[in-house]
């Protein structure tokens, strides 16, 4: 079994190596593009052994190697494969094979086709070590791996130009790229206050080993960790206030979006909060797992409600995946941690297959992102329409996908734990969420055909890509059938979550409810957006000009706000620093540097070439020296 | 009575004339002589204080003295002729061509 985990760990980081190191400088290169897949399907069914093997026998859990070894400080390279990472591997490892695939297609014309598969590989490794590792330094190190992936993937095509803020609030691929970046190093510092706080008082990073010694530690101390990992959560899984950076990260390839801003990395904080959850679950915390669901919500309803107006169709997606995050968030903070894997699992399939599908869109309209220029589409893209349709029907919830059972089942928990405030948020949510899915879907797939006159002439993707996007399609469709297959397996692990009588009694109620939000978001975006006549799709310049409107535009004015209030005030203080900084340090050693070159400067004339002058200074120092000396002598 | 302090006077005045000699004369073989009247200076000290403390390694080091002073000319008056070829002169001034 050991070297079964090494297969699914390291695979993916021969792929990065073999793409990185033999065909960084040379052209694209077919042979990447298959043996970078290759590998990762390997590693997938690496996982998929592994996952029978634990269903079967329980956990595996090896020691590769010390890793550090220092004083008290003792950190092995062990890797933990329980039920909780075997499901991450098999989802990491399964999106990512379709994605690898995918990418064969979508970056097909670009020039740096290997470097995209190296950065992708190095991804995938550094997702595999994160939610492998037997301890919270390993999993630091992976979080940060991927962190470091991530900016090298939004930023991959570094060399477009900065657009001003108005025109386009994330500025640049590069700029996208550090701003994510510089959002999660202010996450992970929480997070690393969390770890240090946790090595102190345990005096150990192994998960076995703080989770025994967590009765033991004072309240105030749990709640301390408590927050400061969830600080770090909120960073990598992009919660309000540090929501931002995701839909700027939309400036990656699609690809990217699909796997790391969607199905993988992003998720990563739900895990974390998932994997200690011995932690949230204590009674000391639960204000913090309150907190951590009532955040949830709140991103959920306020991704939702702009995602109802934008007109990127990657915001869109982008802004859905931020909703669902919050979905993850509130059953995770209510305690129902198998549920919020569920709902991470079956959202990363059909997310990573909408995201695709958008991909497929953005390809055949010459990467045109705007839906107003679109419509119709689904004459040219029958492909893509349907596994967009299924996807937006899987998200939306709709009964037998995907969507339907794990989101019923957050909503179902909310209204078990009594906090109706946050179920009743969630079903409206899930409102909006099938409205703005489906608008989405109509406004490019359906109606007039916009891009007529602009234009495009669209194209649908390869057909090998669609067909090895199938399994995505099937997941979406199906994953939420192996529900209660899938509880008993993962609840030898995390505590098994159950309804009341009561609520299991109305689960009928409660889950029609949710359809019925459903359908009615999606009768109006059908009605709107994709009807006949009067009703039929057009601008309104009143709601587009009301506050509302504007505010939600404008991404209630956070990005603006964070640049006024944040970004401004630095560049001042800094031009502010950097003059005092020339003036006093720079002052310092530029005196130091200057006073010696004009001595210098002065006592170069002493060279005139005349032996005779020279041996006149020399006269002149060796009389001072017999002075000196016998001065020196005379006080000695 | 002619004293140790005597043959130290002595040393000492051809000493600064020599000295002098370095500091104030322009041809160079001028300055050879004020640099071997210096060493000669030395070497009178060297043996009036090896014979005043009654130990010879004074008077040994005069002989050193002159052996290195002997060389010394030999290698320097060699380098003086090539130098008095080049430039026709032995006039620092006329051969001072490093200014800085």
């Amino acid at each position: 079994m050991e070297s079964l985990v090494y297969i699914a760990l390291f695979a993916p980081f021969v792929g990065s190596l073999f793409a990185g190191l033999f065909f960084a400088r040379s052209p694209k290169s077919i042979l990447v593009g298959v043996v970078n897949p290759a590998l990762i399907g390997v590693s997938f069914l690496a996982s998929v052994a592994l996952a029978m093997h634990v269903a079967e026998f329980g956990a595996v859990h090896v020691t590769m190697m010390d890793w550090i070894s220092m004083g008290g400080l003792n950190i092995p390279f062990g890797f933990l494969v329980d039920e909780v990472s075997v499901t991450m591997m098999l989802v990491v490892t399964l999106v990512s094979t379709v994605v690898h695939i995918y990418s064969n297609g979508y970056m097909d014309h670009d020039k740096s086709f290997n470097r995209f598969f190296a950065y992708l590989s190095a991804f995938v490794f550094s997702m595999m070590i994160l939610v492998m590792s037997d301890n919270l330094a390993g999993l630091f190190i992976g979080w940060e791996g991927v962190g470091v992936c991530s900016w090298l993937l939004i930023g991959f095509w570094y060399h477009k130009e900065d657009k001003p803020f108005e025109e386009n609030p994330s500025i640049s691929p590069s700029w996208a790229a550090n701003e994510a970046f510089i959002m999660n190093r202010i996450a992970d510092l929480g997070m690393l206050v969390g770890i240090f706080l946790i090595y102190w008082n345990v005096g150990s990073l192994q998960y076995n080993v703080v989770f025994d010694a967590l009765p033991n530690l004072a309240d105030g101390l749990l709640v301390g960790i408590a927050i400061a990992l969830f600080i770090g959560a909120m960073g990598k899984s992009a919660q309000f206030p540090l929501h931002t950076w995701l839909t700027d990260a939309m400036e990656g390839p699609t690809p990217v979006s699909a796997l790391i801003h969607a199905a993988t990395m992003v998720t990563a904080g739900v895990f974390l909060v998932i994997r200690m959850s011995p932690l949230y679950s204590m009674e000391a915390v639960s204000g913090v797992s309150m907190f951590i669901a009532a955040l949830g919500t709140f991103v959920a309803f306020y991704a939702a409600s702009m995602a109802l107006i934008a007109r990127d169709i990657k915001r869109i997606v982008a802004l859905s995946t931020l909703s669902q995050l919050g979905y993850m968030f509130a059953a995770a903070g209510l305690g129902a941690y198998w549920i919020a894997l569920f709902h991470l699992a079956a959202h990363a399939f059909f997310k990573a297959l909408l995201f695709l599908g958008a991909g497929n869109v953005m390809h055949a309209m010459d990467d045109e992102l705007d839906i107003f220029k679109m419509g119709g589409l689904r004459k040219v893209m029958m492909g893509s329409y349907i596994y967009m349709g299924i996807a937006s029907i899987a998200l939306a919830g709709l009964p037998f996908f995907a969507g339907f059972y794990s989101k019923d089942a957050i909503i179902e928990t909310a209204f078990n734990e009594g906090t109706y405030l946050i179920w009743i948020m969630l079903v409206i949510t899930a409102g909006m969420t099938a409205f703005y899915s489906f608008r989405q879907v109509f406004f490019s797939f359906h109606g007039e055909e916009r891009w007529k006159p602009l234009g495009f002439n669209p194209h649908d993707m390869y057909k090998y890509v669609l067909v090895a996007m199938a399994p995505l399609a099937i997941l979406a469709i199906s994953f939420g059938w192996f529900m209660d297959g899938y509880k008993a397996f993962i609840t030898k692990n995390l505590p098994a979550y159950e309804m009341s009588d009561h609520t299991h009694h109305i689960a009928w109620l409660l889950g029609a409810l949710v359809v019925l939000f459903a359908v009615i978001g999606i009768w109006i975006a059908y009605r709107k957006y994709a009807g006949k006549g009067a009703m039929a799709w057009q601008r309104d310049e009143k709601v587009e000009n009301s506050f509302i409107y504007k505010l939600l535009e404008n991404q209630y004015y956070v990005p603006h706000a964070y640049d006024r209030f944040i970004v401004q005030p630095y560049i001042v203080a800094s031009d502010k620093f950097w003059e005092w900084d020339n003036k006093i340090v720079d002052g310092t050693v530029d005196t130091i540097a200057k006073t010696i070159y004009d001595a210098g400067d002065k006592s170069r004339t002493m060279q005139t070439g005349n032996l005779s002058t020279y041996l006149n200074w020399m006269g002149a120092g060796a009389l001072l020296l017999i002075v000196a000396a016998a001065i020196s002598a005379v006080i000695g | 009575m002619i004293g140790v302090s005597h043959y130290l006077i002595l040393s000492g005045l051809l000493f600064s004339i020599g000295f002098v000699g370095v500091l104030r004369r322009k041809n160079l073989l001028m300055l050879f002589f004020a640099t071997e009247i210096m060493l000669n200076a030395v070497n009178i000290a060297f043996a009036a204080i090896g014979n005043y403390y009654g130990d010879l390694s004074g008077q040994m080091f005069a002989f050193f003295v002159i052996a290195v002073a002997a060389s010394e000319v030999a290698v320097g008056l060699g380098l003086l002729i090539v130098l008095y070829k080049k430039y026709g002169s032995l006039d620092l001034e006329v051969i001072a061509n490093m200014k800085g």
